[in-house]
Formats: structure tokens, C-alpha cells, sequence
């Protein structure tokens, strides 16, 4: 999802129609199109009534280079997710200084926006619609500022008032349009259920926080005239600095977790992988319940986290292929609250600590380590302990072959209402037929694992033994 | 040494002012001198001229909000970009301003400098209130920091180059303005620097690089900001402040996501380094002891920030390559083992940490911490010497903080010249000394 632009290979990607553009879609760009180049001829190009000593010709297009500008200069939102673009700062500035028409031509520098990925087709859409968000903002503050040019300190507060409304009319124009065209080109795609929602609120918000610079551009074009235009970019430019920076760190963060889980399943042979295909399972589970995206963010930390508290038991009991005693399945039943007791100083969710704690319960109550029932179980719980029971079962063990996926479902499905919350189950097997699930590897044999390294002469304790990597 | 050790009152029954040290004392002095000053020097000025009051509340709640939503930057600093916008634009601002004072019948409109900083004052203060009582500390450091910062921007402008600014074109306005602000901003960084110095005992001019590397990009940010303040507010009058207090938030928001994931990461590493402990593989603390000892050591050798953190986090996951290992080694030290076991376990912990892609430094640093500190080609680097040596330390003393241990602990690694760098267990001698002081 962009901010006020239409990227629809990142919008669908993962789906098998990514890039595509729909018939349906190319009649409706096509419609906007035509609006746009309708309604653009139809205004009077510079509406500008003030004496003002500079050409307005220059003035839209530096307007125009500022709009191209901080449309390159967009910065990813949030990992994965949204785009940020303050581009429209300045449509709303030649809305104020030059009119709806100049609005529109700036908006319609889309078209030759300077970054790359944009097809053809989303060129044409992003700048037909910008024109018209721009020529729609514009009418509207000309109908209640009743007149352009620069801002007057006399009647400013009508002028605020005609601004306010103007970026109202323009977020709502350019969100509507781009609503439209990702239903008309995204019907058939499966609901997109990673947390869009939540992260329009942020987007709507800093897309009307920076809104308003193009009132502050036009005040100062009064003194400054284009330099007002530069001046601007500084704080914009850092303000991308810092979210780009942001973006970098939660990339590293993200690399980091997983170095960090896999090097907590060396210890146990038959659980390599394991951590992170329980956290894909649990994702594809919470996208499918519709979870926003913070939680699914926070699902995907506590499923690829959920046995770390298994570095707590001995090697040998884990790897052991006889039967437990019960101090053994002792030790191993205290797993989560090992996990929890490193997680716990973490400071993300606290839904995820619970689902990680709490991931062995069971629906009839039986469970471990609390006992709990129900829906007294935290639902991160449940939905890992599906994902996590699923992986099990299709993985083999020092005691088992793997079971199929048909073979592992139907025991789900049997075990739903007893262990699993059905629910979750019908959820996660639905997720499975639609986008399939990555078995593990086939793993080596297990007789010799431990490798024996040179051992000091004078220490006479056992050798010091490395699982193979 | 002991006996007057022994009389010092203990940490937690300080007075507050006690427990201030020296710098902090002489900033906040300086600041309250400067706030009573400008209070009584306002008084009197204002008795016998206009004041401009719309600018005072404007500003002064400007001020009051941004201190309000102070920004945590990396490495537990405070910051409040909004309120150093606020303050220093009402600093700098030109009268009169459009559609305001000069309509007014009384005399001409005067802004000193003592109003500015009396205005400026009540802000943070207003604006603290609701840090204080929510249980958050109420900054007082860094209010004095900005205050002073302020006040020297104020004088200068106000009573020096206002007179010949005034009337001259927008551009040497400017020009001016941008000088000062960026003097403001080396007052405040200096400052900063100065205290930060003093607080975690790092060398003054590594401070003072830390400072503005973190500092340069906001600081850049409300430069332009107060330039556009000044301007817009010349052009349309105090109004336009509401039109510009959402682009200062998107950007401030942008900043403290950044500083978020950052303070996020690091905890995450400190929680994950902890899996060795909780299987058993090393005594429990034993990586945050290291990490916190060779962070001290690599500030008192003079390392600066982007390498602490380096070194933190490689302290932090040095002994996840024991995760490898079937079987904890007996009591977890790995100085008891044979040196190419200990490299054994230094190169598989490597590969953990190289695997993420982004800690190729730190797993270096992992990778090498084994090596000897002589005669070992190439030479260790020096985060790998710091890591030997506070892991050797914390191995033999754990979290003991009898002196003796301690100081028989260095002496043995002193002997060991091949192993241990001599500097590096110079300043761990230091560091240890003041850890035991500071526990008595």
C-alpha cells in the first residue's frame, strides 16, 4: 500500500496476479484519465488574482520539481507495509498560491515520477489521480477562500478553514480512487488481513501532518518565493532520514531474532526449523482470523520463540529415544516457563509472552503448565499450539517417521475441541490448501551426532562434545 | 580509604542534591541564575513598555507542548525538538509582526531577551509537570542545556544584531539566523557532551563526537524549522503555528520510531544472551556482567558509540557458541578450557552471529575473542582483547564484589601478558576499583 500513490506490484505482491492489471481495472483508469484531462481543460490554467512581482509560470513549476522531489524521497512506512510520500505538501501549496488547475498539473507530475517500479498503467492512474485530488482540493478552497494567491493575515482564519477542508477533500479523493482500483484489480485476491487498518490511521495521520506545509510554503512564498520550496525539504529530508533508518534497524532486528532462534534449535537436532515454520504457521492462522498488523508482527516473534525455554532441558532427555521417565517429562513440561523467563524482559507484546507460556495448554484443560481451558487460554496460545502441533506431526522425530500433511490434518481436525481451538484449526487448514506448507528436510541419521574435539590434558571431566552444525 | 568510605552515607539515602555531581551543579546554577535574572530584569522592563503577550503565550505553550513530548534518542538521551523550535524561534522572532502590534496604541513593542528566557522558562516548567507526575524524571539537565542555549542566542540576537537586521532583506536575515541557531546548537551539544562525560566517565572530545554524530540531523531539522517559524509567523502572523505543529510532529514521530526499534533491538539481544545462562551453560548474569564491564573498559579506553555498541552486543552474545555444545562445560568458565577449544567455541558463536548478516563487526569481535593478545597473527581487535579480559574477570570473581578476589583476579591476568592486553587489564583494574567503591 502507498501513501497517495497506487504501487500495485508491492500491493499484491505474494498473490500469483502480482503486477498484474486487471480488464475491470484498465476500464476504470482509463474513466480517470479521461476525467482528469476533461476537467483540467474545462479551468482556467492560473487562477492567480494577486499582483505578485514573480512570474507564476516559474512559481508551479518549481512547484512542480518540489512535488517530484519528495515523491522520489518517499520512504517506506513500516517494514513491508506502506509507503510514505509527501508529495501532495506541495499540490496543496499551487492549490493556495495558483489555483485548482495548477493544483492539478502538479499532481499530475506522477506521471513522470522518478522512481522506477511503477508499470505504465499505475503512471497513468497516480497522475490522473493526483490531477484530480489536486483539482478537487483546489476547487474547494477557492469556493471557500474565495479567492488565490498568498495567504492575507486578515482573513487568515477563513483561509485555515478552506486549507483544512481542501486536505480533507484531497486525502478523501485520493484514497477513495486508489480504494477503487485495488478492488477492481484485487477482487479475486484473498483479503489482505496483514494489518493494513492499522497502519491507515498512521497513515492518514502523518499524510494530513504534513498537509499543512503546504499552507506553511505558501505563507512563506510571500518572503522567500521558490526558496520556500527548499527550505521546506530540510526537516522533510531528515524526517526520511530517520524513518529509512528505522526501516534499516528493524531489518537488522528482524535478521538478528532469527540468527538467534536458529542457534537455539542446533541443540536439538530434530527441531531445526522447527521455530520458524510454527511462526509462518501462526502468521498464515492470524492473517486468516484477520489479526492487525501489530499482533501479527508480535505472533510471528512468539511462534519463531515459542520452545526457547527448551535450551532449559538437558540434551539428553530432548534427544532421548526410549520413553520418559516422569522426572524427564518433568523437565520438559517446565519448557514454557523457561521460554517465558528469557522472553520476559522483552519489551514487545505481552500477548506474545502469554502465547508463548501458555502454548501447551489444551481446550479440555488438560494442558500444561496452568491448566487452563477454554477461552481462558490466551489466543496467541492457541493459534501457536495448531501451528506448533501441525510442524510436530509432519516432522520426524528420533522416535517416528513424519506423518503427511492429509494424515497431520485429519489428527487436528480430530484433536479440534479437545487440544486445538476449532476454529483456529478450520483457519489454519484453510491457510494451508491456499498457500501450502513447507515441510522440513529430511533429516540425517541420528546415531552419531556429537563429534568429539580435542580435549585439554589436565581436565579430567567428560570431552567437550559439538553438535554438527 | 576504607574508614572513609565506610562514613559516606549510602546511595539511597542521598539528597537529591547530593547525588548531583559537580557539572550538573554548576549547569543548573548557571540556568537558575540566569531564569531569576531575566524575571526580575523582565519586570522591570516591562513596566514601562507594550509587551507583545499573544507571542508569549504562543511560544511559551509552543515550549510547554514540546517539552511535553520529549523525544528518547539512542543511548538514553533526552531530547525536545519541539520545545528548542519553539524557544528558539521566539528568540529570533522579527517585529512587528503582520496585523499585530504595531495596530496597538501604546508605545513601541519591545521583545528583550530577559522575556524570552523568562518565557522559555515557564514552557519547560509547564511543560515538565506532567513528566513529573507521572513518575518520570523531570529532566532537569537537559531543560538547563536548552535554557542556556537559549539564553546565549537571545542575548546575541536581541541586543547585538537586531538593530542592523531588522530592516536589511530576508536573506541576511536568514544568514544570521542560521549562524545563530547553529551556535545555539553547539551550546547545547557541548553542554551535553560536557555532562555525558562526566556520567558514564567517557574522554570529552569522544563525547563530544558522539554527540553530534547522533545530534547533526535533528538538530538540521529544527534549524530549518525555526527559520520557517520566523518567516512564516513575519508573513501571516502567530496563526500559521498551527498549520506547522503537524509537520513537527510527523517528523518528531519519525524519530521516535527510530529510537524505539533501536532501544527494542538491543533489549531483545540482551534477553536472547541470556538462553545460555537459562541452559545452563554459564553462571546466571554472566553476559550482562561482561557486556557491562567491557563497555566500561571500552570507554575508558577512548572507543566511541558505534563501536560500544558493537562491543555490546558482542559481549552480550560471546559465549552463545557454547550452544553448540552437546554438554555445558563444568561451572560454564570458558577460561578453564584448552585455548583451541576456546576458539572452537569463539568461531561457532561467529557463525551464529554472522548468519543474521548484519553483525559481521560483532561476530569479528566474537570470532577473535579467543585469540591471544601477543604474538597472534593478525592481531586480535581491541573489543576482542576487552571481551577476553572482562570474561576472564567475570569467569574468576562472578558477582562477587570482595576486593581482594578482584584484585588477585587482575593480578593473575597481569602475569599473562600473551594472553591478556596490558592496557586492556589496566583500565579493568580501574573499572573493577570503581565498581567495588560504588558497591560499598
Amino acid at each position: 500500500m502507498t501513501s497517495g500513490q497506487l504501487g500495485i506490484s508491492r500491493q499484491l505482491a505474494g498473490t500469483p496476479r502480482a503486477g498484474r492489471i486487471t480488464p475491470a481495472a484498465w476500464a476504470y483508469i482509463g474513466v480517470v484519465v479521461l476525467a482528469a484531462a476533461v476537467l483540467v481543460a474545462r479551468t482556467p490554467v492560473l487562477g492567480r488574482t494577486h499582483a505578485a512581482g514573480s512570474n507564476p509560470w516559474t512559481d508551479l513549476v518549481v512547484l512542480q520539481a518540489l512535488f517530484l522531489v519528495c515523491d522520489s524521497a518517499s520512504a517506506p512506512l513500516t517494514f513491508r507495509q506502506t509507503r510514505w510520500s509527501p508529495s501532495w505538501a506541495a499540490t496543496l501549496a499551487a492549490a493556495v498560491l495558483l489555483g485548482p488547475a495548477a493544483a492539478a498539473f502538479v499532481g499530475a507530475m506522477s506521471l513522470l515520477s522518478l522512481r522506477r517500479e511503477p508499470q505504465l498503467g499505475e503512471r497513468l492512474f497516480n497522475g490522473a489521480m493526483h490531477a484530480l485530488s489536486g483539482l478537487a482540493a483546489g476547487s474547494a478552497y477557492l469556493a471557500i477562500n474565495r479567492s488565490v494567491g498568498f495567504p492575507h493575515y486578515q482573513h487568515f482564519g477563513r483561509t485555515l478553514l478552506a486549507f483544512a477542508v481542501a486536505a480533507v477533500v484531497h486525502v478523501a479523493a485520493n484514497h477513495g480512487m486508489i480504494w477503487v482500483i485495488n478492488r477492481l484489480n484485487g477482487a479475486s485476491a484473498p483479503p489482505r488481513a496483514d494489518g493494513s487498518e492499522s497502519s491507515l490511521a498512521l497513515l492518514l495521520s502523518s499524510d494530513l501532518g504534513y498537509a499543512s506545509l503546504g499552507l506553511v510554503i505558501a505563507s512563506l512564498w510571500m518572503i522567500m518565493d521558490w526558496f520556500a520550496a527548499v527550505i521546506v525539504l530540510v526537516p522533510l529530508f531528515v524526517a526520511r532520514w530517520a524513518m529509512a533508518q528505522f526501516v534499516e534497524e528493524q531489518r537488522a532486528y528482524t535478521a538478528t531474532m532469527n540468527a538467534l532462534c536458529q542457534a537455539v534449535e542446533t541443540k536439538d537436532y530434530y527441531t531445526r526449523g522447527h521455530g520458524d515454520r510454527v511462526s509462518r504457521g501462526s502468521v498464515m492462522i492470524a492473517s486468516k482470523i484477520g489479526m492487525n498488523a501489530a499482533r501479527t508482527e508480535a505472533i510471528r516473534f512468539a511462534g519463531m520463540l515459542h520452545d526457547v525455554g527448551k535450551l532449559g532441558v538437558p540434551t539428553q532427555v530432548l534427544q532421548k529415544t526410549g520413553p520418559l521417565t516422569e522426572d524427564e517429562f518433568a523437565a520438559i513440561q517446565l519448557h514454557p516457563m523457561r521460554g517465558l523467563e528469557i522472553v520476559r524482559e522483552i519489551g514487545f507484546l505481552f500477548e506474545a509472552l502469554n502465547g508463548i507460556m501458555h502454548h501447551h495448554e489444551r481446550i479440555d484443560g488438560r494442558g500444561y503448565p496452568m491448566g487452563l481451558a477454554g477461552h481462558e487460554i490466551p489466543e496467541f496460545a492457541r493459534v501457536i499450539a495448531v501451528a506448533d502441533a501441525f510442524d510436530s506431526m509432519t516432522s520426524t522425530r528420533s522416535y517416528r517417521e513424519a506423518k503427511s500433511i492429509d494424515l497431520a490434518v485429519a489428527e487436528l481436525r480430530r484433536g479440534a475441541g479437545s487440544q486445538f481451538d476449532p476454529v483456529l484449526v478450520e483457519a489454519f487448514i484453510a491457510a494451508v490448501a491456499q498457500q501450502g506448507w513447507e515441510l522440513p528436510g529430511p533429516t540425517g541419521a541420528p546415531a552419531d551426532l556429537a563429534m568429539v574435539t580435542v580435549q585439554d590434558h589436565d581436565d579430567p571431566t567428560a570431552p567437550l562434545q559439538v553438535v554438527l552444525p | 580509604m576504607t574508614g572513609v568510605m565506610a562514613r559516606r552515607p549510602e546511595p539511597d539515602r542521598l539528597v537529591y542534591w547530593q547525588a548531583v555531581d559537580s557539572g550538573r551543579l554548576l549547569l543548573m546554577a548557571a540556568a537558575a541564575m540566569l531564569v531569576t535574572a531575566s524575571f526580575a530584569s523582565a519586570a522591570v522592563i516591562l513596566t514601562s513598555t507594550t509587551v507583545y503577550w499573544d507571542a508569549a503565550l504562543a511560544f511559551g505553550g509552543l515550549i510547554a507542548f514540546g517539552e511535553l513530548l520529549r523525544l528518547a534518542l539512542p543511548g538514553g538521551r533526552e531530547a525536545a525538538p519541539i520545545a528548542m523550535v519553539g524557544a528558539l524561534s521566539y528568540a529570533l522572532l522579527l517585529l512587528p509582526v503582520h496585523g499585530e502590534p504595531h495596530s496597538r496604541p501604546h508605545g513601541q513593542v519591545v521583545l528583550p531577551p530577559e522575556l524570552v528566557i523568562a518565557v522559555c522558562a515557564v514552557g519547560m516548567m509547564v511543560g515538565a509537570l506532567p513528566h513529573i507526575a507521572a513518575g518520570r524524571p523531570a529532566g532537569v539537565t537537559g531543560m538547563c542545556g536548552r535554557l542556556v542555549a537559549v539564553a546565549g542566542v537571545a542575548f546575541i540576537f536581541r541586543l547585538v544584531v537586531y538593530g542592523f537586521v531588522h530592516t536589511r532583506s530576508w536573506e541576511l536575515q536568514a544568514g544570521v539566523m542560521a549562524v545563530l541557531i547553529f551556535f545555539g546548537w553547539l551550546v547545547d551539544t557541548v553542554v551535553a557532551a560536557l555532562i555525558r562525560a562526566d556520567d558514564v566517565g567517557a574522554r570529552f572530545a569522544v563525547a563530544l563526537v558522539d554527540e553530534i554524530r547522533l545530534q547533526w540531523q535533528l538538530g538540521l531539522a529544527v534549524g530549518a524549522s525555526v527559520i520557517i517559524t520566523v518567516f512564516s509567523v513575519d508573513a501571516i502572523g502567530l496563526p500559521i503555528l498551527i498549520a506547522f505543529v503537524g509537520p513537527l510532529l510527523v517528523t518528531q514521530v519519525a524519530f521516535r520510531r527510530y529510537a524505539g526499534i533501536r532501544a527494542t533491538y538491543l533489549q531483545t539481544v540482551r534477553s536472547l544472551a541470556r538462553v545460555t545462562e537459562v541452559a545452563g551453560y554459564v553462571e546466571a548474569g554472566h553476559s550482562r556482567r561482561v557486556s557491562r564491564l567491557a563497555v566500561a573498559m571500552g570507554r575508558g579506553l577512548g572507543m566511541a558509540e558505534p563501536e560500544l555498541l558493537a562491543l555490546e552486543y558482542a559481549a552480550l552474545m560471546h559465549d552463545i557458541g557454547q550452544l553448540s555444545l552437546r554438554d555445558p562445560i563444568p561451572g560454564g568458565a570458558t577460561v578453564l578450557v584448552s585455548p583451541a577449544d576456546q576458539e572452537r567455541i569463539a568461531e561457532l558463536g561467529a557463525d551464529v552471529i554472522r548468519q543474521a548478516g548484519v553483525l559481521d563487526e560483532v561476530a569479528d569481535l566474537v570470532r577473535c575473542q579467543a585469540w591471544p593478545a601477543r604474538g597472534h597473527d593478525p592481531a586480535p581487535p581491541l573489543g576482542s582483547r576487552i571481551i577476553r579480559a572482562a570474561n576472564a574477570f567475570d569467569d574468576m570473581v562472578g558477582s562477587s564484589t570482595d576486593r581482594d578476589r578482584s584484585i588477585a583476579a587482575i593480578d593473575r591476568m597481569r602475569l599473562d601478558p600473551v594472553r591478556y592486553d596490558v592496557d586492556v587489564v589496566t583500565v579493568l583494574s580501574e573499572v573493577a576499583s570503581r565498581r567495588v567503591a560504588s558497591r560499598l
